[in-house]
């Protein structure tokens, strides 16, 4: 292979460092109107009545519009591949403004204006009258309270959005696996762990806010420019929420400061499109604050899960269970997709050779809403999983190392229509450890006192490629060949800080021949224009819209070398068939003797201008993927633990990866790292706080919320385990998000080994180990 | 509101402005002159999205009133020149070479923080380094290459100051050779320096 597995510098490096990429509010006509949302101050009740017309006086306020001015009609907001069977359609339960207040923070009014100031002076002035009902934050106090009102009644009455139960047989029962255990070993021969496991609301943290403009343009056309990970879902939900024709609407998407699986939902864009609508079709920028994007947009579901897990005296794992509460917020979004991929893989990340039970409960609250996050559930599926692990091998006194190698699962799963092609999760361990010395480290750390205390700990994860066969995996890509034998590639599938337009450049220069240098990425989508695909999420692109470029690819080429066979004046091409010929380098070439037989740029041109055989080369490819393969790998870390301070120190840290070939290293690294900082941001300090009582949150900032800094951050070391996946393009599986999961857990763990104190509730804050270690009398 | 016509003096150039007192040198920047490499994250001081140049030092511009910024000197990334050798600067480099760009949006206010610190001619350690960038916010990186690129536009510094210094080897089994790396450099630009904007 010629351009897969390079570690090609970014396409768009030079234009983000030089400040010549343009984002969405870069791009925004100087003469729009600004925007502002009013968010409710309860967290549920109804609004009453609301006084605008203090705000309406306002200098420069164009419009103010409150939730009983937009149209009667509930959209869905997740961005999933609409299903044309509605019992599999996303639930459609958001107004554009909202009357009937959900979490504190509801979007209930937009003022319209000239300018940011009076803008803000209107917000202030609008007066609102609620009625306010009882408030449950989380999942459990809401299905605790029998009496709890129904915020969505006309799709449940008891506020759940689903609860499913994953069984390894439909008979299987966790206490009856136990009697069976208890008979079959004896029940002095079985180590048992109960406990419950809390996972912490993550903000996602992009530092581009979200940010989207729209206006009417001259063809009555309704326009987005937006910072959306996917344009095409956009524009489908815009005009869902409008209730207007689906090619009435436009999205643009630039270039994206990040989105991390925020910006996989819709979230100010309808309203911001109807906000246009109502001035008139000018343009009216909507960016929307910090403060209200950690409250008001979407979040990483906390979850809250009783688990169980037996297994044998001499290290054989018996059977698992979990029951997880997971906390959706005011509004669906996502439904319960998300709990219902975190109950898979904490099923099957194991054998349970006695069974498994994996149930999961979505709730409706009075929160804000939870939906996608940088790895769909699964870092909390380990936190539940690899926990229980090393509380298992503690409590038995197995090496969680040799405890994973023998038990986790094998080559062999399958599970709903995803397996392994290709499995390297045992090798990822192998090499783990010996990069982080492991049987020596766990050696030397045994029995320490004093208040520094060493610790190494794991967490191993697997994740699914993309969403097949769950949901439809379908991208398209056009190739227009151009005059000098350069191409444009343009996709619906979106760069948002991941590299993928980068890798797309590889991926089309590996199939065509032609070099990456005369590659031209379009990097904008524009519905109008571009193919479809269904976007950034789920770690899908380079599998699945990366199948589709190298199809399209193929044919490019095919259509390339049927046109050399007209050139019958050149040089070695009469006499040969279409078998016999490739492209290579810029060059027709023959196949058999790897003579270069025409330029591409001689051949393009000819094919534009002949009066002959006049053609204009391009290829459009749609494909749809069915197959879907597990990517797994595993986090090592070596630490110590401050006990008076309640501080841990990352002296060592290294992922590895199981993702297939790696089509790009350096930047598969990249990622690898900004996955692993985020992972250790879930571990080690991020918590959005709510005020239980009111609903309200305490730390809605970047300052009291606490992301990682520099100064957080060790030097990440990242390994990867190369095998070739048949059912890759180019063997690739998932890296987007399976940085994301381990590291948090491997930290947890690594405490346990230093400490011997199992934590259950992440963050692993300062305050928390201190409390703890007082508790145990450590300190 | 009380409008006012003032001169400010950004990326070398004099420019006349007219601007409500009140307003943030972020503001200004972005709206009267059209600089919009200069980010918005927080608008309150959090998370250095917003960093320029003001007299060689980084300051949060969102929070920094256009009115202060009279007499001094400007500088956003738009002005980053090396105008010796009429290219890109070794920070910019460095942070291509170093993969230290995902979506850009932090970008411009790290590359103009590492501008200064590669200023102050200090041989900085990785540790040193992570100190004097904490106030610049980044989601996407695990500011791992950051850190890496400053090292190595440090590391350039230091050769040119004659002064030893040594970078970070590599921590992954797949790191290219640095010559494989300037070399990818050098094609990009010369790709970029076709580029029309230029001739
Ligand atoms: S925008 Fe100025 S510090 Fe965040
Ligand atoms: S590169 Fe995305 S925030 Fe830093």
């Amino acid at each position: 292979m010629n351009y897969i597995g390079k570690s090609n510098l970014r396409v768009d490096a030079y234009g983000k460092v030089t400040g010549k990429a343009k984002y969405t509010a870069d791009l925004a006509p100087k003469d729009s109107l600004i925007a502002k949302v009013l968010h409710s101050t309860i967290a549920n009740g109804e609004v009453i009545s609301m006084d605008v017309s203090a705000a309406k006086k306002v200098p420069g306020v164009v419009g103010v519009f409150t939730c009983f001015d937009v149209p009667d009609v509930e959209f869905p907001t997740a961005g999933h591949p609409w299903s044309t069977d509605p019992k599999h359609q996303d639930i459609a339960d958001k107004k554009l403004l909202n009357q009937r207040v959900r979490f504190y923070g509801d979007d209930i009014a937009a003022v319209v204006a000239e300018n940011d100031v009076a803008a803000s002076q209107a917000l202030k002035l609008i007066k609102v009258e609620y009625k306010e009902y009882p408030v449950h934050t989380d999942a459990r106090s809401m299905l605790n309270d029998k009496d709890a009102m129904a915020l969505h009644p006309n799709w449940r009455k008891d506020n759940v959005i689903a609860h499913t139960s994953f069984k390894s047989s439909d008979d299987f029962d966790y206490d009856k696996a136990k009697l069976k255990a208890i008979e079959e070993y004896g029940e002095e021969n079985l180590i048992e762990v109960v406990k419950n496991v809390k996972t912490p609301r993550i903000s996602h943290c992009h530092i581009e806010l979200p940010v989207s403009y729209a206006y009417v343009d001259s063809n009555g056309k309704v326009t987005v420019v937006a910072s959306t990970q996917l344009p095409h879902i956009c524009r489908r939900v815009v005009a869902q929420a409008l209730n207007i024709p689906w090619g009435k609407v436009r999205v643009i998407k630039p270039y994206i400061g990040g989105g991390f699986g925020n910006k996989q939902d819709m979230l100010y864009e309808p309203l911001n499109a109807w906000l246009s609508v109502k001035c008139g079709g000018k343009p009216v920028i909507l960016e929307i604050p910090r403060e209200d994007t950690m409250i008001g947009t979407r979040t990483r579901h906390p979850m809250d899960g009783d688990v169980r897990g037996l297994a044998t005296k001499d290290g054989k794992l018996l059977c698992r269970e979990l029951k997880n509460y997971s906390t959706n917020g005011g509004y669906a979004a996502h439904g319960h997709s998300i709990t219902a991929k975190c109950a898979g893989i904490f099923q099957n990340l194991y054998k349970n050779p006695l069974g498994v039970n994996s149930e999961a409960w979505t709730v409706w609250t009075n929160a804000p809403t939870s939906a996608a996050m940088r790895a769909y559930g699964v870092p909390q599926a380990v936190s539940f999983a690899e926990t229980l692990t090393d509380d298992i091998c503690f409590k038995g006194g197995f090496d969680p190392l040799k405890f994973r190698l023998d038990n986790l699962c094998d080559e062999n799963l399958v599970a709903g229509g995803v397996k392994f092609y290709t499995y390297g999760l045992k090798k990822c361990l192998e090499i783990g450890a010996e990069k982080i010395d492991w049987y020596k480290k766990r050696e030397a750390y045994k029995n320490q006192i004093g208040p520094i205390r060493k610790g190494v700990g794991i967490c191993s994860f697997i994740y699914q490629t993309a969403v097949a066969p769950i949901a439809l995996e379908t991208a398209s890509v056009r190739m227009i060949l151009n005059q000098d034998g350069s191409m444009q590639l343009s996709l619906g599938a979106t760069e948002i800080g991941q590299g993928a337009d980068t890798v797309f450049t590889q991926i089309a220069a590996e199939s065509t021949g032609i070099s990456p240098d005369k590659v031209y990425v379009i990097s904008t989508q524009d519905t109008d224009v571009t193919p479809f695909d269904t976007g950034a999420y789920g770690s899908r692109q380079t599998y699945v819209t990366g199948n589709a470029i190298k199809e399209c690819g193929l044919l490019l080429k095919k259509k390339i070398c049927e046109y050399a066979l007209l050139m019958e004046d050149e040089d070695g091409i009469k006499g040969k068939k279409l078998e016999d010929l490739d492209v290579s380098d810029n060059y027709v070439i023959d196949k058999n003797t790897m003579e270069k037989l025409i330029p591409l740029d001689k051949l393009s041109t000819t094919a534009f201008y002949s009066f002959t055989h006049n053609q204009h080369i391009t290829a459009e490819k749609t494909t749809d993927i069915t197959t879907n393969t597990f990517a797994s790998g595993c986090t090592f870390v070596d630490l110590e633990v401050d006990m008076p301070l309640g501080i841990i120190n990352i002296k060592d840290i290294i992922s590895v990866h199981d993702s297939g070939t790696i089509i790009n290293p350096a930047l598969a690294t990249a990622q690898v790292h900004g996955g692993m900082s985020m992972s250790l941001g879930y571990g080690m300090s991020e918590e959005l706080i709510l005020d239980p009582v009111t609903g309200k949150a305490y730390n809605n900032n970047m300052l009291d919320y606490k992301i990682p800094t520099a100064m957080d951050s060790p030097d990440f070391k990242v390994e990867f385990v190369v095998m070739k996946d048949p059912t890759g393009g180019y063997g690739n599986k998932a890296l987007g998000e399976p940085p994301t999961v381990a590291p948090a857990v491997a930290v947890r763990n690594a405490v346990l080994n230093a400490t011997g104190i199992g934590f259950n509730e992440f963050p692993l804050t300062a305050e928390r180990l201190v409390h703890e270690f007082k508790a145990k009398g450590l300190i | 509101m009380s409008k006012k016509i003032i001169t400010l003096h950004v990326n070398g150039k004099d420019r006349e402005v007219m601007i409500d007192e009140r307003e943030s040198l972020y503001e200004t920047l972005r709206n009267e002159l059209n600089l919009t490499s200069v980010k918005k994250g927080c608008e309150v001081g959090e998370c250095g999205a917003c960093s320029v140049l003001l007299n060689g030092r980084c300051v949060d511009s969102c929070i920094y009133l256009t009115m202060w910024a009279v007499g001094k000197d400007i500088v956003t990334v738009e002005g980053l020149r090396d105008e010796e050798n009429d290219d890109i600067t070794d920070v910019q480099k460095e942070f291509i070479k170093e993969a230290a760009v995902q979506c850009g949006f932090c970008t411009p206010g790290f590359i103009l923080k590492a501008v200064e610190i590669v200023g102050h001619n200090k041989p900085y350690t990785r540790d040193e380094i992570k100190k004097l960038i904490t106030g610049n916010l980044c989601r996407c990186t695990g500011y791992m290459n950051i850190v890496t690129a400053i090292e190595h536009a440090i590391k350039h510094n230091m050769d040119k100051l004659g002064v030893p210094y040594e970078v970070m080897p590599s921590t992954t089994s797949f790191d290219v050779p640095e010559d494989e790396k300037d070399k990818m450099l050098e094609s990009l630009l010369a790709m970029q320096n076709n580029d029309v904007t230029k001739i």
